[in-house]
């Protein structure tokens, strides 16, 4: 039986999406009764001291090409080093990297590609992937018939697991693997446009707009709100295709999947597009005028009220709650 | 810059969960009432495509892999004015899946030759799986950009923006490309002139069996099933919407807040 490698791309941190993940793998490892073996790619001494935890063994890529993340590089020393290890099952997280290389990199290894898993099981030594379909209508259970499976994860959807006692080694390796195609595309500029230091993928609570709020200065309204309850700020596609919030804040099958402990939709319909993004949140909650919105359809509990005529004092009420 | 945009018919992904219904024996989703849409991303890629032509000029050619049912989405695109349409029909393969579909799609895009840019929507808002572009790449040997939601003709290449989850990159890259396209403000779908639609129906549309494409039906299947969906159901929604209750809409906010608060609290 050959191994299961979670990859850490560059640039990755310890948070509750890389544990999630790490947690994923060692399930996954022992259900196969085989090696957990990270491969931390551009890893700090600190995070493979984390990683060293949570695993069989750990192998930092030491490759200069990894400083930082460019695709072609990136995939070109990911494949070389998944090829010796020879895996059963790679598995990678949500950020937008892993989600960009997964099925690149299950082609090149010669497996199968699997996407956005809510869950991994082994029944009879075969690995079968749960996950969410059209917009979160329906569940489909995936069976990796080719190995590696290649499998990026829904980040919060997976529990951690708690430190291992005895500490694996790190292992340094270098594969230098990088092709000449590695030339033909290069980040150029990078820029950060988050609100926080909070993924919204790793939040707990939400509060997000949509459509109804029409226009960008209600959204300031929304932050007063979210910083009350210590939330952070996220937007439909509708509020973000109109400018009103940057792209990155988006949620739905165009944007983040989320899965905080509460997720405030105001003012937004609850199109399936937008479900798909919240399927996994424990709580919904939901403000609209429109009684008949799809938004209450799944939630738990809902104001039927404009949006003007609650944001303000709920803020107030929900201060002196707390 | 010659211009290939892949495009994919979907059940209408906006159908209400009501009207929502299953194949179990297929296991897919079941057409019923739904209607039939080119996906959403698909259309971002194609405008995208479109202003880039509208800029810089060159060559567009939309290619769909679908059964008869799926050459409206050509036909949308002619109405759009793509220079040439490709069918690959899809001779009743089920669940080709990413794998199959970037077999076909790549194989079309050989046959069809010369070639910068290969654009396609990031994911489905069927299966979601957001795979076909980066397969396609490999299938090509051809390097791949996603999340793309913004492209520019650069003296040796192109200038490429795109969504990252913190915030935004830049790339520089060489063509040929391939690129998956998000969605953002400045590449909404736009609406085709009645008079293009009209003529649409009298242009020109290629239509290309596997055979025709070097494949056959059998080699689509064994890409397909290198993973493969076993089960579909519809998952039970214990979720049963409260209204928050109260004489006035004060208490009203004051109920909202005090189940807020407490899930705050716990947090």
């Amino acid at each position: 039986m050959a191994n299961v490698i979670s990859c850490m791309l560059p640039g990755v941190e310890f948070d509750r999406a890389a544990r999630g993940l790490l947690g994923a793998g060692e399930r996954l490892a022992a259900q196969l009764e085989t090696q957990h073996i990270i491969l931390a790619a551009g890893a700090s001494d600190t995070l493979a001291q984390q990683l060293v935890q949570h695993g069989d063994q750990v192998v930092v890529l030491t490759d200069q090409e990894l400083d930082e993340y460019q695709p072609e590089s990136c995939l070109a020393l990911l494949h070389a080093a998944c090829a010796d290890i020879r895996a059963d099952a790679v598995l990678l997280g949500q950020d937008a990297w892993s989600q960009e290389l997964a099925p690149r990199l299950a082609h090149r290894l010669a497996g199968c590609s699997i996407a956005d898993a809510q869950a991994v099981d082994v029944r009879d030594g075969r690995i079968y992937i749960t996950r969410s379909v059209y917009g979160g209508k329906a569940v489909a259970v995936v069976r990796a018939n080719v190995a590696p499976a290649v499998v990026w994860l829904r980040a919060r959807a997976f529990e951690p697991e708690s430190a291992r006692s005895a500490s694996a080694a790190a292992e340094h390796r270098s594969f230098g693997a990088t092709s000449s195609s590695a030339a033909a595309t290069k980040i150029i500029r990078r820029h950060s446009e988050s609100e926080s230091d909070v993924r919204l993928e790793d939040a707990a609570i939400i509060v997000s707009g949509g459509r109804g709020l029409g226009g960008p200065e209600p959204f300031d309204d929304l932050r007063q709100l979210a910083s009350v309850m210590k939330a952070e700020i996220a937007a439909s596609r509708a509020a973000c295709d109109a400018g009103w919030v940057p792209p990155g804040l988006q949620v739905g099958q165009t944007g983040k999947k989320v899965a905080p402990e509460l997720y405030v939709a105001i003012a937004i319909s609850g199109a399936s597009q937008h479900m798909m993004g919240i399927t996994d949140a424990k709580v919904v909650a939901a403000i609209n005028t429109d009684q008949d919105a799809p938004i209450f359809r799944h939630c738990q509990f809902g104001l039927v009220e404009d949006w003007k005529n609650v944001v303000g004092p709920l803020k107030k009420r929900i201060m002196d709650l707390l | 810059m010659k211009i290939i945009v892949c495009l994919k018919q979907i059940i209408d992904p906006e159908v209400s969960p009501r009207d929502f219904q299953l194949d179990r024996e297929a296991l897919q989703a079941a057409l019923g009432s739904a209607s039939l849409v080119t996906n959403i991303f698909c259309e971002n890629a194609l405008e995208t495509a479109l202003q880039l032509r509208d800029r810089s000029s060159g060559e567009i050619t939309a290619v769909t892999f679908g059964p008869e049912e799926s050459e409206e989405v050509l036909r949308k695109a002619l109405a759009l004015r793509v220079d040439s349409a490709v069918h690959l029909v899809n001779p009743g393969i089920l669940h080709s899946g990413s794998s199959g579909a970037a077999l076909v799609l790549a194989a079309a895009i050989r046959r069809l030759g010369e070639f910068d840019l290969i654009m396609l929507g990031r994911e489905a808002g069927d299966w979601g799986e957001g795979q076909t572009a980066g397969l396609v790449a490999e299938e090509l040997g051809l390097p791949c950009v996603a999340f793309v939601d913004g492209i520019e003709s650069d003296s040796d290449g192109v200038l490429v923006q795109r969504q990252t989850d913190v915030g935004r990159e830049e790339l520089h890259a060489r063509l040929p490309l391939v690129v998956s396209i998000t969605n953002n403000d400045a590449n909404v779908p736009r609406i085709p002139k009645t008079r293009d639609i009209m003529l649409a129906h009298r242009k020109e549309l290629t239509s290309w069996s596997l055979e025709d494409i070097g494949l056959d039906a059998d080699a689509v299947r064994d890409a397909a099933v290198r993973s493969e969906v076993v089960d579909l159901f519809i998952p039970e929604k214990d979720v049963n919407c409260e209204f928050v209750p109260g004489e006035s809409i004060d208490e009203r906010i004051q109920e909202f807040a005090q189940r807020v608060a407490e899930i705050v609290r716990s947090v």
